[in-house]
Order: C-alpha cells, then sequence, then structure tokens
C-alpha cells in the first residue's frame, strides 16, 4: 500500500485495520451502488420487462427510456430550474453564513447567544406548519410591493436559502472558532480592516468546512419536494417535484424515471468529484495552525 | 481578488434571480378584468388535470381544442397542466391566497370538499343558462358535482365508469363465462386460480381504488356511509361485510398475495400480461393496450351484483368516476370563463376530448358519437347511465377516503401476513376509522 | 501557504483598499467604538431578515393558527376562522381518544425511527470517514462513490427503493427468497411490520453520505502532530482513533448528531415518496401524520397544533441534548 508521508497517521498499519478497512469498505460499496446499479439497468429495459420480475442481468437492453425522457416531461427545463435555483440558492446562503459565522466567532456582543440559538431551532420548525403561512406571506408580499415571490424562482431561492443556513452557520462557527484568532489579528495589524481578515485568512482556513456546507446547502435546495410543489407553476418546476410526472394517471414509466434520475445526476456527481480537490486542498490550509 | 471574486458571483447571481422573476409566476396575471361587456383579448388561465399518458399528451391534446377557442371568441388561455401528486395542494394554495386560475379541472369526488370552501361558482339557472343548460349531462354525472340540495360546484367534463375485465382466453380455456353474481366471480376466480395465475387483481394499497370497491358493495347492501345528515356510519354490518367481502380477495387466494401492497397501477400490468384473469378498473383501454393485451383479447361486464339481475341501489356496480370542470369565484372574468366552460363542454368538443382521453362524454349528446360505440366503451356508457351512484358529496370525503382507505389497506396488509380478517378486526379497523373523523 | 502570506498581503492591497475606501465615506462621521459596536451586528444582519421573513413569521402565524378552527370552511378567509382556545391542542394530547392516540402511536414510531436511523448513520459515516483518513489505492474514486446517494434527487433514490422492496417482482425477495433461500417465503417490504426496517433502510442510506462528509471535513482539522505525538508514544492505530480522533471529531460530532436528528426527525420527502398519503400502521411517521391532518382533509387548526406539539419536544430534546453535550465539552477543554 503506498503511503504519502503528509497523511495524519504516520504509523505502520496492523493487518486487522487493513482488514477491517477492506470488509467494512467492501459491504458499503455494495450498499451504495446496487440501487445505483437497479437505476442502471432499469433505464436500459423496455416498460414491460421493467414491471416483470426483477433479474440481475437485464435479458434485452434498449436506450429508448433516454430517448423517450425528453419527450414525457420538459426535463431540460426542470433541469435548468433546480441548477439556477439550486446554485443562486447555495451561493447566497454560503455568503450570508460566512459573516454571520465570522461575526459570532468573532466578536462577542449582546444577543450573540439569543441568534445563535433562534437560528439553530429553526431548524426543527417542521415545514408542515410553516408551508401554508410562507406561501401567503410571498402572495401578500407581490400583491403589495409587485415582486413575485410566489410562483417564482426567486421565491424559492430565498426559502431554499433559508433552510441550509442554520446548519451552515453552526458548521462554519465551529471551523472559524478553530482558526487560531493571532492569524486574524496579525492580518489586522497588517492594515487589513476585519473584512480582510475574513476574506484572506479565515475563509481560506476554512475551505474544507466551506466546501462542506456547499455541497450540503446545494443538496437541500436540489431534493427539496414539499414548498417546490406548491410554490412552483409550469415555468418554474424545479426536477424534484417535475420527476414525479414520470407517474402519470395511468402509469408508472419506471424506465424513465431511472434514466431521467441518472441523467441528471450525471452532473450533480460530477461537480461532487470537482469539490474533492479543494476539499484535499483544505488539508494545506489546516497545516498552517 | 478573492473578494472581488466573491462580488462578482454575487452581482452574477442576483442577475440570474432577477431574469428569473421576469419570467416567472405567470398564473396569477388573469389579464385585465373585465367584468361583462366584451370578452375579446381577454387572458383566462386553466388548470387541467393529467388525463393522458404524459402531461406533455395532455398538452397536445388541448392545446389545438384552445386554439379553435381563441379563433371563435378571441379569448386566449393559458394552460398549465398539473400532475395529480400536486393538484390538490394548488388547488389549496389558490383557494387560500384568493390568487388562482380562472378556470380548472378537479376530480369529482373533491367537488363537495371544495364546494364548502366557497371557492368554487356555484352553477345556478342563470350560470347554467350562460353554458348551454343543465339537462345535456347526464343526472349521475351532475350529482357528483356537489353536495345534494346545493347549486353545483362544478360541471362534469370527462366521465367514467367501473366495470369488470376478464381476459377472453383465459375464461374460455376454463370453460367459463363472465360473471354477473359475487358468488359466480368468486367460483371462477377460484378455477381461475392455478399454476401462478390468479383469478382476480386487486390494487390493495390504494386507498382511492379501495374506497371506490367498498362503496360499492356498501351500497348493494343498501348501506351508504354518511347518514342524511352528514355524520359517519362506518361500522354498520352491512359497510363490515362490504369491507370483509373486498379483503377476502386475497384472504380466500383468488388474488395474489402481492396485490395487497400494489399502488401504481400495477393491477393493470398482471391483468394485460395474463397473471391475472380479471380486474374492476375504470376506462382502462388505454393502459392495458400500452402492455401489448389488444383489444379483442379482453372483454368488460358490469362489476357484479349480490344476486342476479338486481335494481335500485342494489343494482349499483359502480361509483361516479370523473373530472369536473369548475370556475374559480375570485375570477375577474367570469364571463369568459364561462364561455370556456360551455366550449368545453359543447358536443362537438366533448366528442373530441373524451374520444382523445378514453372516457365517456357526461354530455349526453356526444355520447352518440362512433367513438365510443366501442365494446368495452358502450358498456361503461350504459353503467354510468343505469348502474353508477355518486361517492359520498359531504365535505368530510377526504377524510372518508384517507381513514377509511388507509384502515382498508392495513386489512389487507394482514390478509396478506395470513392473519385472519374477521367481522370484529373490521369493524375494530372502522370503528377507529370513524372516531378520527371530525365532528360535522 | 503561510510562505506566501506576507507578499500576496502585500500585492492584494489594492483591490482592498479600494473596497474599504467605498466604506471610508463613513469613517469621519462614525466614530470607530460605535463601528466596533456596530460590525457584528451588521454582519449577522442578512441572516437574521432572511430568517425572520421565512422561518420566524411564518411561524408565529402557524402557531396563531393553531389556536384556530381553520378547517376547510374557513380557509379562503382563514381570519375569520373562530378562536378554538386549547380545543385543537386537548384533542391532539388526550391519549385515550383515537386522535390522540394514533398520534401517540405514530409519535413513537417516530422516535424509533429516529434513533435507529441517526444512529446508523452516524456510525456509517464515522467508520468510513477514518476507514479512508489514510491514502490507498481508489480512495478519491470511492469517496465519490460513496458520495451518490446523497446526490441523487430523493424522488429518484426512494422510488428506486421502493422498487427494488416490492414483494413479488423487487431485487431484496429476490436475492433473500430466491438465491440465498433465507426466507421461506417472500417477506412483505411496503406493507405491515417490514415496512417500517425498510423505511429505516432507505434512510440511512440517504443519510449517512452526509456524516460521512461531515466527519471527513472535520477529520482534516485535526492537526497531524498529535498522531505523531501518540505515534512516539507507542500508541497502535486502534488506540490513535480511541485517543485522538474520536476526542477531536466532539465538536462535528456535537453538530452533526443533533442536525441528523433534527432532520430525520422532520423528514417528510422518504415516507411520502415511499408509501404515498396513507403510511402503514407500522410506519407511520408524524410528519406524514400531520401532513394528512391538515393537508389532506384540510384542518389547519389541528393540523399546526400538533406540529406545534412536536415543534416543543424538539425544543426541549434540542435544549437537553446541548447542555448535556456543553458540560461535557467544557470539561474536556478544562
Amino acid at each position: 500500500m503506498p503511503r504519502i508521508p503528509a497523511q495524519p497517521s504516520p504509523m505502520a498499519q496492523p493487518r486487522s485495520f487493513v482488514w477491517t478497512r477492506r470488509v467494512v469498505l467492501t459491504l458499503l460499496l455494495i450498499f451504495v451502488l446496487v440501487p445505483v446499479y437497479v437505476m442502471l439497468s432499469s433505464s436500459l429495459k423496455n416498460l414491460q420487462d421493467v414491471q416483470g420480475s426483477f433479474r440481475w442481468i437485464p435479458s434485452g437492453l434498449t436506450v429508448k427510456p433516454y430517448v423517450d425522457i425528453w419527450k414525457t416531461i420538459p426535463l431540460a427545463h426542470y433541469f435548468m430550474n433546480s441548477l439556477i435555483v439550486s446554485v443562486s440558492a447555495t451561493l447566497f446562503s454560503v455568503a450570508v453564513a460566512i459573516f454571520a459565522s465570522y461575526g459570532v466567532s468573532r466578536y462577542r456582543f449582546p444577543g450573540r447567544r439569543l441568534f445563535t440559538v433562534t437560528v439553530l431551532s429553526t431548524q426543527m420548525f417542521p415545514g408542515i406548519l410553516f408551508l401554508l403561512p410562507l406561501y401567503l406571506i410571498f402572495v401578500n408580499i407581490g400583491n403589495s410591493t409587485g415582486i413575485t415571490l410566489n410562483g417564482s424562482r426567486l421565491g424559492l431561492i430565498i426559502t431554499y436559502l433559508t433552510f441550509s443556513l442554520p446548519f451552515s452557520i453552526w458548521m462554519l462557527v465551529g471551523y472559524f472558532d478553530s482558526i487560531p484568532r493571532d492569524l486574524d489579528e496579525a492580518a489586522k495589524v497588517d492594515g487589513c480592516g476585519p473584512m480582510g481578515a475574513l476574506f484572506r485568512v479565515v475563509v481560506p482556513a476554512a475551505v474544507p468546512g466551506i466546501v462542506a456546507v456547499c455541497v450540503y446547502a446545494f443538496m437541500t435546495a436540489w431534493g427539496e419536494v414539499l414548498f417546490a410543489s406548491v410554490m412552483t407553476n409550469e415555468s418554474t418546476r424545479t426536477l424534484a417535484v417535475g420527476l414525479r410526472e414520470y407517474a402519470t394517471q395511468n402509469d408508472v414509466y419506471w424506465n424513465q424515471v431511472m434514466a431521467a434520475s441518472l441523467v441528471v445526476s450525471v452532473p450533480v456527481v460530477a461537480g461532487f468529484l470537482l469539490l474533492q480537490r479543494y476539499l484535499v486542498a483544505g488539508l494545506t490550509a489546516g497545516a498552517v495552525k | 481578488m478573492r473578494t472581488n471574486r466573491v462580488f462578482a458571483a454575487t452581482a452574477l447571481v442576483a442577475a440570474l434571480g432577477l431574469t428569473a422573476t421576469a419570467c416567472g409566476g405567470g398564473s396569477n396575471d388573469s389579464g385585465g378584468s373585465k367584468s361583462g361587456g366584451s370578452t375579446k383579448g381577454v387572458t383566462l388561465t386553466y388548470w387541467a388535470s393529467n388525463q393522458g399518458t404524459s402531461l406533455d399528451n395532455d398538452k397536445q391534446v388541448l392545446t389545438p381544442e384552445l386554439k379553435k377557442f381563441e379563433q371563435q371568441t378571441g379569448i386566449h388561455v393559458k394552460l398549465e397542466v398539473i400532475g395529480w401528486a400536486d393538484l390538490l395542494n394548488r388547488i389549496l394554495a389558490a383557494t387560500t391566497s384568493g390568487q388562482g386560475p380562472d378556470v380548472l379541472n378537479i376530480g369529482n369526488t373533491w367537488s363537495a370538499s371544495l364546494q364548502a370552501t366557497g371557492a368554487l361558482l356555484p352553477f345556478d339557472s342563470s350560470n347554467f343558462a350562460a353554458i348551454g343548460g343543465k339537462d345535456r349531462f347526464a343526472p349521475s354525472a351532475i350529482a357528483s358535482a356537489g353536495a345534494a340540495g346545493q347549486d353545483p360546484a362544478a360541471v362534469p367534463l370527462y366521465s367514467m365508469a367501473y366495470g369488470l375485465y376478464y381476459n377472453k382466453k383465459m375464461f374460455a380455456d376454463a370453460g367459463l363465462k363472465p360473471p354477473t353474481t359475487w358468488a359466480e366471480l368468486d367460483t371462477d376466480a377460484k378455477k381461475l386460480t392455478t399454476g401462478g395465475h390468479y383469478g382476480i387483481a386487486v390494487e390493495g394499497s390504494n386507498g382511492s381504488e379501495n374506497i371506490h370497491h367498498v362503496f360499492v358493495l356498501a351500497k348493494q347492501r343498501g348501506s351508504n356511509w354518511f347518514d342524511s345528515s352528514g355524520k359517519p356510519t362506518f361500522t354498520t354490518d352491512a359497510n363490515v361485510a362490504a369491507v370483509k367481502q373486498y379483503v377476502d380477495f386475497i384472504a380466500d387466494g383468488e388474488a395474489a398475495k402481492g396485490d395487497a401492497e400494489y399502488a401504481q397501477n400495477q393491477t393493470i400490468t398482471d391483468f394485460a400480461t395474463g397473471k391475472a384473469a380479471m380486474m374492476m378498473w375504470q376506462s382502462a383501454a388505454t393502459s392495458i393496450k400500452a402492455h401489448g393485451m389488444t383489444p379483442d383479447q379482453y372483454g368488460v361486464v358490469p362489476v357484479p351484483t349480490q344476486t342476479a339481475g338486481a335494481t335500485g341501489d342494489a343494482g349499483v356496480t359502480s361509483m361516479v368516476a370523473g373530472i369536473n370542470l369548475s370556475v374559480f369565484k375570485s375570477t375577474k372574468n367570469k364571463d369568459a370563463a364561462l364561455k370556456f366552460v360551455k366550449f368545453m363542454t359543447s358536443t362537438p368538443e366533448q366528442k373530441i376530448l373524451n374520444a382523445a382521453y378514453g372516457s365517456i362524454p357526461p354530455v349526453t349528446e356526444a355520447q352518440n358519437d362512433p367513438a365510443f360505440q366501442t365494446p368495452d366503451l358502450k358498456v361503461l356508457a350504459s353503467v354510468l347511465g343505469k348502474s353508477a351512484a355518486p361517492l359520498p358529496q359531504v365535505p368530510n370525503e377526504s377524510q372518508f377516503e384517507t381513514l377509511v382507505g388507509t384502515a382498508v389497506k392495513d386489512l389487507f396488509a394482514d390478509a396478506a401476513a395470513g392473519k385472519s380478517v374477521t367481522d370484529a378486526s373490521v369493524k375494530a379497523a372502522l370503528q377507529k376509522a370513524q372516531s378520527q373523523m371530525p365532528p360535522s | 501557504m503561510t510562505a506566501t502570506a506576507p507578499p500576496r498581503s502585500a500585492s492584494e492591497a489594492g483591490p482592498d483598499s479600494g473596497k474599504s475606501a467605498g466604506r471610508g465615506r463613513l469613517r469621519p462621521r462614525i466614530p470607530q467604538r460605535l463601528r466596533n459596536i456596530a460590525l457584528p451586528y451588521l454582519l449577522l444582519l442578512p441572516a437574521l431578515a432572511l430568517e425572520l421573513l421565512i422561518h420566524i413569521v411564518p411561524m408565529v402565524f402557524g402557531i396563531l393558527i393553531s389556536f384556530k378552527s381553520l378547517t376547510l370552511f374557513y380557509i379562503r378567509h382563514w381570519s375569520s376562522a373562530p378562536w378554538a382556545g386549547f380545543d385543537n391542542y386537548k384533542i391532539a394530547v388526550k391519549i385515550h381518544q383515537p386522535i390522540g392516540q394514533a398520534l401517540l402511536h405514530s409519535f413513537w414510531v417516530t422516535i424509533a425511527f429516529t434513533v435507529l436511523s441517526v444512529g446508523l448513520s452516524w456510525l456509517i459515516g464515522t467508520a468510513a470517514a477514518i476507514l479512508m483518513q489514510d491514502t490507498f489505492r481508489g480512495r478519491a474514486l470511492l469517496r465519490a462513490i460513496f458520495l451518490v446517494p446523497y446526490a441523487l434527487p430523493v424522488y429518484a433514490a426512494v422510488i428506486t427503493w421502493t422498487f427494488m422492496f416490492q414483494q413479488n417482482t423487487g431485487l431484496v425477495n429476490h436475492v433473500l427468497h430466491d438465491q440465498l433461500h433465507v426466507t421461506s417465503d417472500k417477506p412483505f417490504w411496503l406493507i405491515g411490520g417490514n415496512s417500517f426496517w425498510a423505511l429505516v433502510i432507505v434512510s440511512v442510506w440517504k443519510s449517512w453520505p452526509f456524516a460521512f462528509l461531515a466527519l471527513m471535513a472535520g477529520l482534516q482539522n485535526i492537526p497531524r502532530e498529535l498522531y505523531e505525538a501518540a505515534a512516539m508514544d507507542g500508541a497502535g492505530v486502534w488506540q490513535q482513533i480511541r485517543k485522538i480522533t474520536m476526542p477531536s471529531l466532539r465538536p462535528v460530532n456535537q453538530v452533526l448528531v443533533l442536525v441528523l436528528f433534527l432532520w430525520t426527525f422532520n423528514d417528510f420527502n422518504t415516507p411520502y415518496v415511499m408509501f404515498g398519503q396513507s403510511a402503514p400502521h407500522q410506519a407511520d411517521l408524524i410528519s406524514i401524520h400531520i401532513y394528512q391532518s391538515s393537508f389532506i382533509t384540510w384542518n389547519f387548526g389541528s393540523g399546526s397544533a400538533m406540529s406545534v406539539l412536536l415543534l416543543l419536544f424538539l425544543l426541549l430534546v434540542t435544549a437537553v441534548y446541548l447542555l448535556i453535550t456543553s458540560r461535557r465539552r467544557g470539561d474536556a477543554d478544562a
């Protein structure tokens, strides 16, 4: 097993550890991949075969579902909606969270505790309780200001960004706390303002945390069903609700559901792969300490 | 540098967000607020339900008709097709905020509930006159458009009825004729259950399907699920017997145990692939065909009754299934909306639309069209005209569907797991459902 | 990075000073002290405003509704719905009456589901994160694969599992019954008692990658010197995990376990996609139960009251949890 000196445990690994790793990770790999395999193989069958008994090796393969998915529902349109909503919500959410976490982590002020407790407690609000009130508020804002929040992507973006905000703030406060204050004090002495210290010292050192928070914020927005089902219309519908349209009045197009899910997940997984580099790069930033 | 990049990204996203607002949120702009006078140039918003093989298919069916309407009247109709998973929630949101479509489709079993909210325009005599009169519609279809004794909250658009679908070859091979009584059906089903094939298939985990069947089975015993004052009467002996008869399809082995978990129309799959010889379904022609079974391979007869040739309540073989068309009361374009309703329920449109969806026109005049003279649709149309009854038109219908539908589903699960389902256990389940009904 | 820091701050002084110049206009008028006091509040302002708009105000609204008898007869003019006092609450907590009994049952089901799902997700996530701390061949690929369940749209993931759990045609029974012959009969997974376990499995499958992700990030913040020092003292890998890794992960775990608990408890998507609007009795999670009470039957007063009770419970659990974990953390620090 190749070993790189920079890795955390500089000890020869006992056989027991290596074996545990092989066994556990293999089992996990199976657990994770079996449903993915089912999706893949089902997406290559015709509808009759999908509805029949499961077989590991499909008897006949067809790519027709991959052609049909675009016609059955406006998949590309929903995908764009989801992408715009999720990416915007993520960027805003992380930006807002960075500022708030910096404030909480680096300053002592009256109301600090109240703020963190309040923000965290919003995480407990059952969505069902405030879905309808929020909808009514959006409608009323639209009536009085002309800003269309209900049914628009903007409304969804604002809603989703607050969904991920509490956890993002909590996670980042933890990260910022672990970055020695001396570093940003030094930066301030060098002539940076508090903002300079935040963006030059604290943010770079917290890259792994920020990336994790980004992924989380993105996925929160990406998968949300309940609010999207009420607050979107035909032109703003997102994937999470749109995919359900493969289940129609008369039939569930299993093969198309699976094909569409795989197609829309490829860019997301690819994005994850890209972000991995930053997660690893975070190691170097951590070495500053 | 980093700072700048963040700000640049934020600005970009803000721009994206702004364009998003610009093209989003169209469902509320119901055009100019013209009430009375000319309806030309008005834009109506119309929420259609999913009737075809996909939302896209619905659009293809409806768009040319809406164009025709625009040519005739100068009224533009903005169409949004909404899947069943979202439709009720969208209507709910529209009701609470008062901002909804002008015209919309509703499942006809929702009629009384939505009527109770007061969100829908009542079809009083003048509104009916505006769309060409009430007596153009089949009476049973009108009866499923709102509570008795009140002006209907909707007009019927597409109608459907349940029939007993049977596999001709399997029946011929076993030397059987399609059953007319439940006793016959039980005997036939047991005979047909051999070698991996089953007599009948049921959609055991679908609450609505369960309700539709136990409603008919109870009706045949002269029992209703609500008394005349709208109070639930779930636990009458007749209702218990009805539920038990239905659940016994699995308990007695006439239907596969696996049917207890069916909720995605697997019943049709089983029927079309010959796994089950019979099923009770509404207007299934399109789906059966999609699964590769041709129309000459199956037949349709009315659902059996307790005794042969029963009439009146005892002869009811189906609930009145279908879709109604409603006008949102808060519409600013009532005249235009009524013109649209008149168009959609006109005889020529009824022929086109119902033929496209495989349903039966609730407008009686349209039923003569050759499109509805196929053997199966003829049977279903006659069921609709003679032996179909509307589900209870009470405001608490949805609670009834949820609670009793779930109770039947859980009883199916018991039966499939080999637990015995007795009159007592059925009664206990119904009692529990009834005690959770809100006081009305 | 340390080495490049000084020149970088010099080279970047340009754009940054440009930015502070924008703010500089305020400088002469507002004294330094006031700015120092205002700054943290300014930093929190965006977060606070958004939370108010999307969470707090609608929540207060929701609590108000719980004291109203907001049934379908009133939803069009919800403000004119009659006040119900505590009636909605009384009905919900009468545990010997059917409605209260059903709610309590659903509550216990949810507790059991949440504890199992969070426990397993955390365990698997921790094990995977620790086992993958060191480099080995295929590590990057494996890490990406492990995040796949998290990347799939919830609907697609859950519908696939539902598909696999089908009694007659599903993969699970194909393996258990046809291939391994573990069961003599094909068990049901989507109805009856097993539906609870099916729900737990799907939930763990979906949420463990998140624990994995958070813990992986947490592991990277543990200073390498700690391990080196321990190795020098002769501690083996297992000991290092117990003595260094686990204690160092405590702050991450404190948040992670709590949020996993809250999300799982309030999870609506999984049971909704799996069972539709009527979950089997044995898997009747509280989110679906309340959804039925409010959205299917349009009795928002009663549904809101149940939600508020749920919220109170979660507040209590969280408060106790934070009190316990913070104290322990405080001890450890001291």
